[in-house]
């Protein structure tokens, strides 16, 4: 292969983050485009490494490309592992303060680095790699566009470095779940379109007539994440050499815009991607059809009619305006129906063959990820209730709650996709162990527990300890008082997250192995081999 | 065009509009004679790799 245009294009790119850092107004823009230029520079060198000038083989235009899932795949499993050792570094940060380390490792930078690190490097690259995987194999169609899939595989991750870095060095533009400056989010963009391309062109050239509804989960995200992307971050630069800009919006209308992404970013980017992945990986794994299609696709409508609508509850009792709030927490509640409705699609795809749970570990991660589904959709809107709201809001529970989401739900589906996708990919008969799977699952399934339970217990004492009133009428509870309550708690949720990740540290090894093709040597799980009858 | 022509507009005829296509969405995917496509397209991950 050569790379001609590849390797001009990008030294041009290149040459301009280095004019770039020499021009820069600030010091943080001038530092993140040096961090730019080497990452460039690093790509170049590797582009012209993998230079050859013997013919190129031939492409067959009827294989599935899977090359970039490859890539995805790792890339999945090691951004999940940075971004849940983060999670683990700052909630040790919250129990031991003396741990933030200025000015780079102090919390306030680590945690957007830690949220994005999760949802858009570990999730995103985890959507990005599935839905390749799916939309592939459910159109029986190769990837569109030749070498767009690679563009759009790299260009995110450089995204992801630059938004990671961009934290460190103390650029924000403080918006919740989308903290990059406006030139990081510009490069999205253009990622984000790239991407729409390459999903809708390979749904055009497809060769089954019917488009499975694990396509329309995953082109609804694709197609959302855009409109939020762009409208969330409407902005004017200061200066186009700098790294500040200022929102299109002010005052409740920046609010409310902040939390309509917010609140997509996990309705379309948390759920819709990842109910893709349910309505392939989970048929798939069981080996049986989804248990009701014709509910998938209601599942599908009512989620995208209901979720957009379901923002304004992050704005309860806030100078959003009276009717909004409302608007808010009734769509919130209509919510249940169609979640409800997808776990019991997801859970019963398995009747028949719940022996499965028992002998496979992959369906049971499987499982435990649609059971915390439909339990974290189920506190989402009670919590959205504005008189449950008034207790739980601004409180540990609310961590509580995403984190069963995003650790059980998010996490484990995720997991179980990756597990049933690396030995098909790298064509190994199976994984390296299987025991360490039961390992991952029971650590994970523990550690979740344990963080979920004592966020309940520190969230529900804060939010207690906010509203307690003696009889003259003053708060008893200063907010110092509460933070001391709460540190036995932090230590606990510290633990279950380290739980947490060293089930995912298990996963990267017993992956690392499966590709480097090796199996280890166990006795086969309880019941996954039928007994044999002595002869009589 | 104002805030208040837009309000309107969004909880009159949008807010109708929106409910008939959701609405028909539903009643197309349960119209007699959707069972069997439905569960065809169902088995389409399982036909092959």
């Amino acid at each position: 292969m050569k790379f001609g245009t590849e390797t001009v294009a990008l030294s041009l790119f290149a040459f301009a983050a280095l004019v770039a850092a020499g021009f820069g107004v600030d010091e943080p823009f001038r530092q993140h485009m040096w961090v730019l230029f080497i990452v460039l520079l690093g790509f170049i060198a590797i582009l012209l490494r993998k230079t050859s000038f013997a013919p190129a083989a031939r492409i067959d235009p009827s294989a599935y490309m899977d090359g970039p899932i490859r890539y995805g795949a790792i890339a999945t499993m090691f951004w999940g592992v940075v971004g849940m050792l983060v999670g683990v570094v700052i909630a040790l940060q919250l129990a031991y303060p003396d741990l933030n380390i200025q000015p780079w490792f102090n919390f306030g930078r680590l945690r957007p680095l830690h949220t994005s690190g999760v949802v858009f490097a570990f999730g995103g690259n985890a959507l990005l790699c599935t839905s390749m995987y799916v939309v592939q194999r459910t159109c029986r169609a190769r990837l569109f566009g030749g070498n767009l899939a690679w563009f759009v595989f790299w260009g995110y991750q450089l995204f992801i470095v630059m938004a990671a870095t961009g934290y460190l060095l103390g650029i924000t533009e403080s918006r919740e779940y989308a903290e990059p400056e406006w030139y990081v989010d510009i490069w999205l963009t253009i990622v984000w379109v790239a991407y729409l391309l390459l999903f809708l062109g390979t749904i055009l050239k497809r060769k089954e007539p019917h488009i499975y509804v694990a396509n329309w989960f995953y082109l609804s995200f694709i197609v959302t994440i855009a409109m939020l992307h762009v409208v969330n971050n409407l902005s004017m630069p200061a200066s186009f050499l700098g790294s500040k800009s200022y929102s299109a919006f002010s005052g409740v209308q920046d609010a409310l815009t902040q939390w309509w992404y917010g609140h997509n970013a996990v309705g379309f980017f948390l759920t819709a991607g990842f109910l893709g992945m349910m309505y392939y990986f989970v048929p798939k794994q069981a080996n049986r059809p989804v248990y009701s299609y014709r509910l998938s696709i209601i599942h599908f409508w009512a989620l995208i009619f209901l979720y957009i609508w379901a923002g304004p509850h992050h704005l309860h009792y806030t100078a959003l305006p009276d009717w909004a709030q409302t608007l808010g927490m009734v769509f919130s509640i209509m919510l249940w129906m169609p979640s409800w409705g997808g776990m019991i699609n997801g859970l019963m795809t398995l009747s028949g063959a719940w022996d499965k749970i028992r002998t496979d570990p992959i369906i049971r991660m499987m499982v435990i990820a649609i059971a915390f589904y439909g339990m974290s959709t189920f506190e989402g809107p009670m919590m959205s209730i504005k008189s449950v709201n008034s207790l739980s809001h601004y409180t540990d529970w609310t961590i509580g709650h995403v984190h069963s989401g995003a650790l059980g739900w998010v996490g484990m589906i995720s997991f179980g996709a990756i597990y049933y996708m690396v030995p098909k990919l790298w064509n190994r008969e199976r994984l390296y162990s299987l025991r360490l799977v039961t390992w991952h699952f029971w650590l994970a399934t523990l550690g979740i527990v344990v963080y979920a339970a004592v966020m309940w217990v520190s969230g529900i004492m804060q939010g207690l300890m906010w509203r307690e009133y003696d009889e003259q009428g003053f708060l008893v509870y200063s907010f110092a008082e509460t933070v001391a309550a709460m540190h036995p708690y932090y230590v606990m949720r510290a633990i279950g997250g380290a739980m947490y990740l060293s089930g995912a540290l298990i996963m990267a090894w017993n992956i690392t192995m499966t590709i480097l093709g090796h199996q280890r040597q166990e006795q086969p799980l309880p019941g996954s081999v039928p007994a044999l009858q002595p002869a009589q | 065009m104002d805030y208040n022509l837009m309000r309107e507009f969004a909880d009159s005829w949008g807010l109708l509009a929106m409910a008939l296509f959701f609405v028909g969405c539903i009643a197309f995917a349960l119209r007699p004679g959707a069972r069997s496509q439905a569960d065809e397209a169902a088995r389409i991950p399982l036909k092959d790799d």
